[in-house]
């Protein structure tokens, strides 16, 4: 590719460009953001997230700072959290965010659709055990609730409790008395939420300009 | 005898009516009954009892007589849907105005109605586009308000400049004979040509339901073009009449200053009346029931004073219904917004349908048909093609920047459903006789495009939709989760901009929401409504809604709801069973089990927390069947007699449901006593007060109903703090009238409102919560109030918070919620803990 010589003294671009799928425009400018974020360091705590002043009033960026610092996320061989990410692993994470692009096959776009869900799904498994407890789930919608809006706390808790109902009545169906439900499986994930259009929801436009400086 | 003589006079009144009217041509039709009518006063002695005034009610009776023919139409059209599947309804209507058309044709030989533009755009028009911008997407039209825009301006002055020169170039060319038209004549043909039609897209596209992006692409564009034609179409007509010489750069810079101060301008003036409508609409609160005639009424003012300052009327309407939609839905009652919904799309529909006919009906007109076949058939094809070569190189561009791009079948669906309709049509009949003179052919080849895109093209939409695979509107149930999802991705993709830091769409409309809940909401929003408005609390509430009917309905089916949420059967029962059980003493039993359990022991099984209440149905029919006897027994004898008498009265300012107090203090009373009954069995161990029997009831009841009559102003703030005394109670109140204690502070610690005791409490509790508890047997329902789930009220689980945030004054219901709420925030574990804090490696 010739934008590889325009940006000369990043090599190491193009093995980030394979594996993430970001043009080296767009990698240059997340690596710009990087080190504004990290203070020209190689590493990026959570503080430095926690920091942006934008992200302040979001609901849920707990949740969402969390899921840069989770190794599912970026070495899916692994489980926990780590301290700190490198810049490879930040535009990994980023790269969850990818737009899709214009012309895929069936194949393509499913595993495109479980790989978006499975970083939400990691979001929402704050315990790394493979199923969202209805308390995790809970959790983060009453978050999300109270949080936002003006949602009185009691009102937002009975909208968590109705959700979760639906939940469990979705993915599991009709349950004899004496079953009980443990949790969100993955597939139960895939099944509650296979109306959407993750694929595109879960995408933004990597700009190729840089638009940190227009503030 | 009188009907007779009534009929004979009124004979005779016709007749010479008739002769007069006949008999005298020369005056005026108004001068003419008036007349009539005072001759026949004067030649007849005694005053008429009926006279035939056609010409006094004229004008509004044919109206009317023309809204009930096309109303009818419409009806017989909707009445085989084989049909309306294949032909789109709008094309049918059409038809529909042929027919009649060539009936009155038959009759009149000359076209006595056809459709004027003042009619058009004054009466017709306006309600329809209201009701496209009051029901608008908001998220979805700004979303992809950047695409619109471009197929709306651009693409309109494209197809304006393609048709009007190539048709120019035609002409000069020779292909349609020798006709008078210049090219500022076709160029403004073109451009009264050139707009997609809100109304005939709207019709074709709600019963083909493509995908919502490819809708509001069609849709939107459709509504926001009008602002070009109608500067177009002004800009080329003053040409028209300066005459090509005195065009100069000058004029033209005008025109393109002109575009945009009639755009903007117009989405500004329709800004503003939205604005004011909200801001009204916050203090309508006593005034309810006309607060929904000022949706229509400041709508239709945006519409005339966008008019009234030559700016683009649609558009203002556009917007006003836009910005106005979100803040009068929460400022107004409900029933208020039903009431316009509902009137918006009767109003839309009914104008819609009146155009369409009326379309039908201008065709069959000679004056209007003057053939030329090659400029009939060059217009067709030149709109055609250049609608798609606009279509598809402007969504080439677009797909550069968009997110989702815009694929093939989209473009050519966009492209086909480059709809002409009544707004084409009304221009062209617009068009100055004196400037123009082929004005016949531009209005005949109008009608020819317009009934070539309404009726083939509307026909052929659908077919081409499915043979195109055409990604439909996937529609989905309402559900809480997908909400609560959407909200979710809101955020993250918003962190994820803002991490990434970038200014995006996201980062924009996350800005915006911010503002506006801050200060418009603030400032067009009733306090009141501010709180409870958010977009997950509706869903909710829909939901709870349609919970509630259910419940109505499943529970009408079984008897009256009154004895369902009446547990004083349960007393009767439990004598009855308790009797045969009584030798199974249960002193220790568990507070929540010891009322239900005794009730029914013979079902009982292990209490097992329950995950989903469906789920309890199937076991509670069977349940059902084996109570049904006792059921029936227990109805019959304290089957709650509905005291409900309607008091038929009527008022212009009031729609309520008389809501007898006698019904309510009697349903208060009951519940409040059983609440406590069943508190002191379940809470002392102690047996259940002695049944009362029905007749002492009934007396006590009526007794007590007075007493309670006597202190009616105080009833609904101290319902609380009601006590019904122990003794009374005992005695099966019998004997003197019980006590109504209103002991000051006594209300916190009145037994029948403390959390533990409540029945229903257990089933409050959402079952995954209550399997994380040790000892299940204090918190599961048993098995009574399993059974009993769906037949509760209160177990619909969803409602409960929903009287809350109410805080309704009605204390029963309070009753019935508090003490499950704050027992959820006693017993229940904590919430989980927050997302682990890192773990420090």
């Amino acid at each position: 590719m010739g934008a590889l010589q325009s940006i000369p003294g990043h090599p190491e671009y193009s093995d980030l460009s394979d594996k993430t799928g970001f043009s080296f425009e767009q990698i240059s400018v997340l690596h710009k953001r990087f080190k504004q974020l990290s203070h020209n360091e190689d590493t990026l705590h959570r503080d430095d997230l926690s920091a942006i002043p934008d992200l302040s009033c979001n609901p849920i960026r707990a949740q969402i700072i969390e899921a840069f610092f989770d190794q599912r996320n970026f070495s899916p061989s692994e489980e926990g959290t780590v301290e700190e990410i490198r810049f490879e692993e930040f535009l990994v994470v980023m790269s969850h965010f990818r737009p899709p692009r214009h012309s895929m096959s069936e194949e393509q776009r499913e595993s495109v659709r479980k790989d978006k869900l499975r970083f939400l799904f990691n979001m929402h498994d704050t315990d790394n055990d493979g199923t969202i407890t209805l308390q995790e789930y809970r959790h983060v919608v009453e978050e999300l609730l109270s949080r936002s809006g003006a949602l009185g706390k009691e009102t937002a808790k009975s909208i968590a409790d109705a959700a979760m109902l639906e939940v469990a009545s979705i993915s599991v169906g009709h349950m004899e008395p004496d079953e009980f439900y443990e949790g969100i499986t993955f597939e139960h994930f895939l099944k509650l939420l296979s109306g959407f259009d993750i694929e595109h929801k879960m995408s933004i436009r990597f700009l190729n300009v840089d638009t940190t400086l227009c503030k | 005898m009188l009907r007779f003589e009534h009929g004979k006079t009124w004979l005779l009144w016709t007749l010479i009516c008739l002769i007069l009217v006949f008999g005298i041509e020369a005056k005026s039709k108004s001068d003419h009954s008036h007349n009539g009518h005072h001759q026949n006063a004067s030649s007849i002695t005694g005053i008429p009892i009926v006279t035939f005034k056609w010409h006094h009610v004229e004008m509004p009776y044919t109206v009317a007589l023309w809204i009930l023919v096309a109303g009818l139409g419409k009806l017989v059209i909707e009445a085989n849907h084989h049909v309306t599947n294949v032909i789109p309804e709008s094309a049918l209507l059409i038809c529909f105005g042929f027919i009649l058309g060539g009936i009155i044709w038959g009759a009149d030989k000359v076209q006595t109605f056809s459709l004027t533009p003042t009619v058009f755009f004054f009466y017709l028009l306006p309600q329809i586009i209201l009701d496209a911008g009051y029901f608008m997407p908001n998220k979805l039209f700004f979303s992809n308000l950047g695409g619109i825009l471009i197929h709306a301006i651009i693409g309109t002055c494209w197809n304006a400049a393609t048709v009007g020169l190539s048709l120019w170039g035609c002409h000069v060319g020779g292909a349609m004979g020798d006709i008078d038209i210049g090219l500022l004549q076709y160029l403004l043909y073109g451009s009264l040509l050139s707009a997609v039609d809100p109304v005939a897209v709207i019709a074709v596209f709600e019963q083909v339901h493509v995908n919502e992006v490819l809708f509001i692409m069609v849709f939107g564009e459709s509504l926001l073009n009008d602002g070009v034609t109608v500067v177009l179409f002004n800009v080329f007509d003053a040409f028209v009449s300066l005459g090509g010489a005195e065009i100069d750069a000058a004029e033209i810079i005008k025109g393109i200053i002109s575009f945009f101060v009639v755009a903007f301008g117009g989405a500004l003036v329709g800004v503003v009346f939205g604005l004011l409508l909200s801001l009204l609409t916050r203090c309508t609160k006593n005034i309810q029931i006309i607060e929904p005639g000022f949706v229509f009424v400041l709508g239709y003012l945006s519409y005339l004073t966008a008019e009234m300052l030559s700016l683009s009327a649609i558009l203002s309407i556009t917007f006003c219904g836009v910005c106005c939609q979100k803040y009068i839905n929460a400022n107004m009652d409900e029933k208020s917004v039903t009431t316009v919904r509902y009137a918006m799309k009767v109003f839309a529909n009914g104008s819609e349908t009146m155009i369409f006919v009326f379309l039908g009906i201008s065709a069959i007109d000679k004056t209007i048909w003057v053939w030329n076949t090659g400029f009939i058939l060059l217009t067709l094809l030149f709109v055609f093609v250049y609608r798609c070569i606009g279509v598809f190189f402007l969504t080439w561009i677009q797909n550069k920047f968009r997110l989702v791009p815009l694929d093939f079948t989209d473009r050519l669906i966009m492209s086909y459903g480059g709809l002409r309709g009544a707004v084409a049509y009304g221009l062209a009949v617009l068009l100055d006789e004196n400037k123009i003179k082929e004005r016949p052919l531009m209005i005949g080849t109008t009608l020819i495009v317009v009934y070539f895109t309404v009726i083939l093209q509307g026909i052929t939409m659908k077919p081409l939709v499915t043979w195109l695979k055409v990604k439909r509107a996937t529609s989905s149930d309402l559900m809480l989760i997908g909400k609560v999802q959407n909200k979710v991705f809101d955020h993250l993709l918003v962190a994820i901009e803002d991490i990434s830091g970038q200014k995006g769409h996201n980062y924009m409309r996350d800005k915006w929401n911010n503002f506006e809940s801050k200060w418009l909401s603030w400032i067009l929003m009733k306090p009141s409504a501010r709180k409870k408005h958010d977009h997950v609390f509706d869903v909710f509430h829909q939901l709870n809604l349609r919970d509630a009917l259910d419940y109505v309905a499943e529970g009408e089916c079984k008897g009256s709801l009154e004895f369902i949420r009446n547990e004083t059967a349960y007393i009767d029962f439990r004598k009855k069973f308790g009797d045969d059980f009584s030798d199974i003493s249960m002193p220790d039993i568990t507070i929540d089990m010891g009322d239900t359990t005794i009730a029914n022991p013979y079902t009982r099984r292990d209490t097992v927390p329950s995950i989903s209440l469906e789920m309890h149905e199937q076991t509670m029919n069977g349940l059902r069947e084996s109570e049904d006897m006792n059921t029936h027994h227990l109805l019959q004898q304290h089957l709650y007699k509905g005291r409900k008498q309607h008091r038929h009265r009527y008022s212009r300012s009031h729609f309520d449901v008389n809501q007898d107090e006698n019904e309510v203090q009697e349903i208060f009373q009951r519940t409040m006593r059983n609440r406590l009954e069943s508190f002191k069995s379940g809470k002392m161990g102690v047996t259940p007060p002695k049944t009362i029997t029905k007749h002492s009831k009934k007396d006590t009841q009526q007794k007590v109903k007075k007493e309670m009559r006597w202190n009616r102003p105080t009833l609904y703030s101290d319902l609380p703090y009601f006590e019904f005394s122990e003794e009374s109670s005992a005695s099966g109140y019998t004997g003197s009238i019980p006590r109504v204690s209103y002991t000051a502070g006594v209300g916190i610690e009145n037994p029948a409102f403390m959390p533990d005791l409540d029945p229903m409490a257990p089933v409050q509790i959402p079952p995954w919560l209550a399997e994380g508890e040790t000892d299940s047997a204090t918190v599961a329902p048993s098995q009574r109030a399993q059974a009993g789930l769906p037949w509760t009220p209160s177990n619909l689980r969803r409602l409960a918070p929903l009287r809350i945030s109410t805080r309704s004054s009605d204390s029963f219901v309070l009753a019935d919620t508090l003490p499950s709420s704050s027992r959820e925030r006693d017993e229940l574990p904590p919430p989980p803990s927050p997302p682990p804090s890192p773990p420090h490696s």
